[in-house]
């Protein structure tokens, strides 16, 4: 962990879903936990997602969707990272997945899927050991 | 309601009470030093006649079926007639999901609840590029009237009553089920049911917003004056407080900001010059069930007796029924675990037993899959069975508001007035419902109950089974509903045929008249029917009054 920058986050909302009291939730106990977090607000695809990523120059990303369309929305955004020479930068998932979905997740390259009832210290804790 | 002098006397035993029983709490302490409801208000050791001796029965009660309707709308309540037991429905096809109806139906379900997919609810066809993984997923997908024959296939329009959870594009799906109910030769003035329709929750907390507040707010009115017409039956607007409190809110901001949402839309339609009587006895609410039983009961009762006291004194309401507030109910999805799921059955339970008690109309009793998916037939039906040992076999039906005149209760409902008239002097003084969301007051508001919220449950504070406390390993349930993905590929090939083989000269005819009414201050909604006639799609239609009206940026703030 870099201990004289903070940690860059970018939190994204992917997809056409409204559901974001998670994602601001997680955003608000990242700052407060001295991150730098920017939150996308809503229905952003995954080009937008990585086009920010990229801007902003953040070291991690994370999503949420809680529509079930995590399956089409995630994997795109860890690619086209890769594709733009970002595969460094850490992603993580958030939302309504099931078990069964998240072996697939992994394989396309989502590190970590935290689903309801996850605690925001076990996502902080787990983005400042892998930073 | 209590005899002066004998309440003097009750004051005095009560106190010499409290200080025996503090002078105690050394040796035997009570759990917590403060004890409070989910909206922070203080819960004293015991409530008696004391703590309710500012209250008029006759002003602040009454009877039920009367003003201010705090026991209840109707004057007979459950007696008469049990809640609608209605169960939000849909995902995938049109097809899928008339299937779910059907069996929800002969199940003894006793109306139907429509759930949308997002591109349905953003304006958007089936083949848009922001639908990608979205079609036919949170649920049903409908492009055209097509899919809406399909969706009622062999269900009678006059013997239902259908609720409908769309805002945005409100107007397109009522006008589709106006042209169904033309084409199964059901009297359009015998139509009953619900259109959500409220836009300015969306900006606040759901987030299926298409176009800005103003040209929305105009859609709304259009719909409430059309159909004070055409539709006398249909409830034209579902003021929804259940997305404000999913999003965070405690109960109080859940009444608050659902009851200045109501005031706005009541001012933009005298504005648009509806007389207030007119419209105002079909405005129905919707609320949520939470956790916390007694703040969500007395919660239901105050909020029945402040819109009485708003439409009555503010907007001058004469008849009763724009003064009474009836209400939908949904159980609280995000007190749902993931974590041994079946405990979510008794959660649902308790809430849903908490809407009873507050005189609901209507209720939605959540599964106990949907921290996980959506929910599977099974969970579904354990969820309408919670219903029924609630209407026919606890026997909490059998007489009017059982809670009223609990000295808890009671108390309770007038706290719970008194703060959310603070909120609405406050959202006043901003200007209105508009201006405040605007601003992001109630965004902020309701975005820090939620971060003290998941605070509480890390501490500890908030006990969550499961979660932060008996927690153990628990398997998860192995039926649980996968949407084929063939759907989405499916819809877009019944779509694609559908544009080649209607009237294209018709559909650009009836597009073009809906874009010169969009641009004037004539009623939109004839020419919406005209156009779903025709076959022009949701996209097509939203598509143009995007053009026309502009599209809604979100504020982005944390």
């Amino acid at each position: 962990m870099m201990n004289d920058k903070k940690i860059r986050v970018l939190v994204a909302k992917a997809g056409l879903d409204g559901h974001d009291r998670g994602a601001k939730v997680i955003a608000q106990a990242l700052r407060d936990a001295g991150m730098e977090v920017i939150y996308t607000g809503l229905r952003q695809t995954p080009e937008q997602i990585v086009e920010t990523a990229i801007q902003e120059d953040v070291q991690v990303v994370g999503i949420s969707s809680l529509s079930g369309a995590h399956m089409h929305l995630f994997p795109p955004v860890v690619q086209l990272l890769r594709e733009q020479g970002a595969a460094d930068v850490l992603v993580i998932g958030g939302g309504v997945i099931p078990m069964e979905d998240i072996p697939y997740l992994k394989e396309a390259g989502i590190a970590e899927i935290f689903t309801p009832g996850a605690s925001t210290e076990d996502i902080v804790k787990y983005i400042r050991e892998r930073v | 309601m209590f005899d002066s002098e004998l309440l003097k006397t009750l004051q005095e035993k009560k106190q010499a009470w409290d200080k025996k029983v503090e002078s105690r709490l050394d040796k035997v302490p009570e759990l917590k030093k403060v004890f409070k409801t989910d909206s922070n208000i203080e819960i004293k050791r015991l409530y008696t006649p004391v703590e309710i001796s500012g209250l008029s029965y006759e002003k602040d009660l009454g009877l039920p079926g009367e003003y201010p309707y705090t026991r209840g709308v109707q004057p007979t309540m459950y007696r008469g007639r049990l809640w609608t037991m209605r169960q939000y429905a849909g995902f995938g096809s049109a097809e899928e999901t008339n299937k779910r109806f059907k069996y929800l139906l002969e199940q003894g379900q006793t109306g139907l609840s429509i759930a949308f997919d997002l591109p349905t609810q953003i304006g958007y066809d089936s083949d848009h590029p922001l639908a990608r993984g979205e079609v036919g997923k949170v649920g049903v997908a409908i492009d055209s009237l097509l899919d809406m024959e399909t969706l009622f296939d062999g269900i009678p329009l006059d013997k239902v009553s259908t609720s409908m959870t769309i805002n945005s594009p409100a107007a397109v799906i009522l006008a589709m089920y106006i042209a169904m109910a033309e084409k199964q030769g059901v009297p359009v003035k015998e139509l009953n049911g619900t259109i959500q329709n409220d836009i300015l929750k969306e900006y606040v907390a759901r987030g299926t917003y298409i176009f800005p507040p103003q040209p929305s707010m105009r859609l709304i009115t259009d719909i409430f004056a059309y159909c004070a017409k055409e539709v006398p039956n249909w409830n034209t607007i579902s003021i929804s407080g259940y997305h404000i409190r999913e999003a965070g809110s405690t109960a109080v901001q859940e009444i608050a900001f659902t009851l200045a949402d109501g005031i706005a839309y009541v001012e933009a339609a005298i504005r648009a010059g509806l007389n207030v009587d007119e419209f105002a006895p079909r405005l129905s609410f919707f609320f949520n069930a939470h956790l916390n039983f007694f703040e969500e009961v007395a919660k239901f009762r105050a909020a029945r007796r402040i819109w009485a006291r708003i439409m009555k004194e503010r907007f001058g309401a004469k008849d009763p029924r724009s003064q009474m507030l009836r209400f939908h109910t949904q159980t609280a999805g995000c007190t749902l675990t993931a974590q041994q799921p079946d405990v979510n059955i008794v959660r649902v339970a308790f809430q849903a037993l908490s809407a009873v008690l507050g005189g609901t109309q209507s209720l939605h009793t959540n599964s106990r899959d949907e921290a996980l998916a959506l929910p599977s037939e099974h969970s579904v039906l354990i969820a309408l069975r919670t219903q029924q040992v609630i209407g026919y076999e606890v026997g909490v039906t059998e007489t009017v508001d059982p809670l009223g005149g609990s000295y808890f209760i009671e108390s309770l409902t007038d706290s719970i007035e008194k703060e959310v008239m603070a909120y609405i002097n406050k959202i006043d003084e901003m200007g209105g419902a508009v201006a405040a969301i605007e601003k992001g007051f109630m965004q902020r508001e309701i975005q820090q109950s939620a971060y003290t919220y998941q605070r509480q449950v890390e501490s500890g504070e908030r006990t969550v089974i499961g979660v932060n406390r008996f927690i153990t390993d628990t398997e998860m349930p192995k039926d649980l509903l996968r949407v084929n993905p063939a759907v989405a590929d499916r819809q877009v090939e019944k779509l694609r045929k559908l544009q080649e083989n209607r009237d294209q000269r018709q559909v650009a005819e009836v597009l073009q008249r809906l874009r010169m009414v969009a641009q004037t201050d004539e009623n939109i909604m004839p020419s919406i029917i005209e156009a779903v006639k025709a076959y022009a799609t949701l996209g097509e239609i939203c598509g143009i009054l995007r053009e026309v009206f502009g599209e809604y940026q979100q504020q982005v703030m944390l």
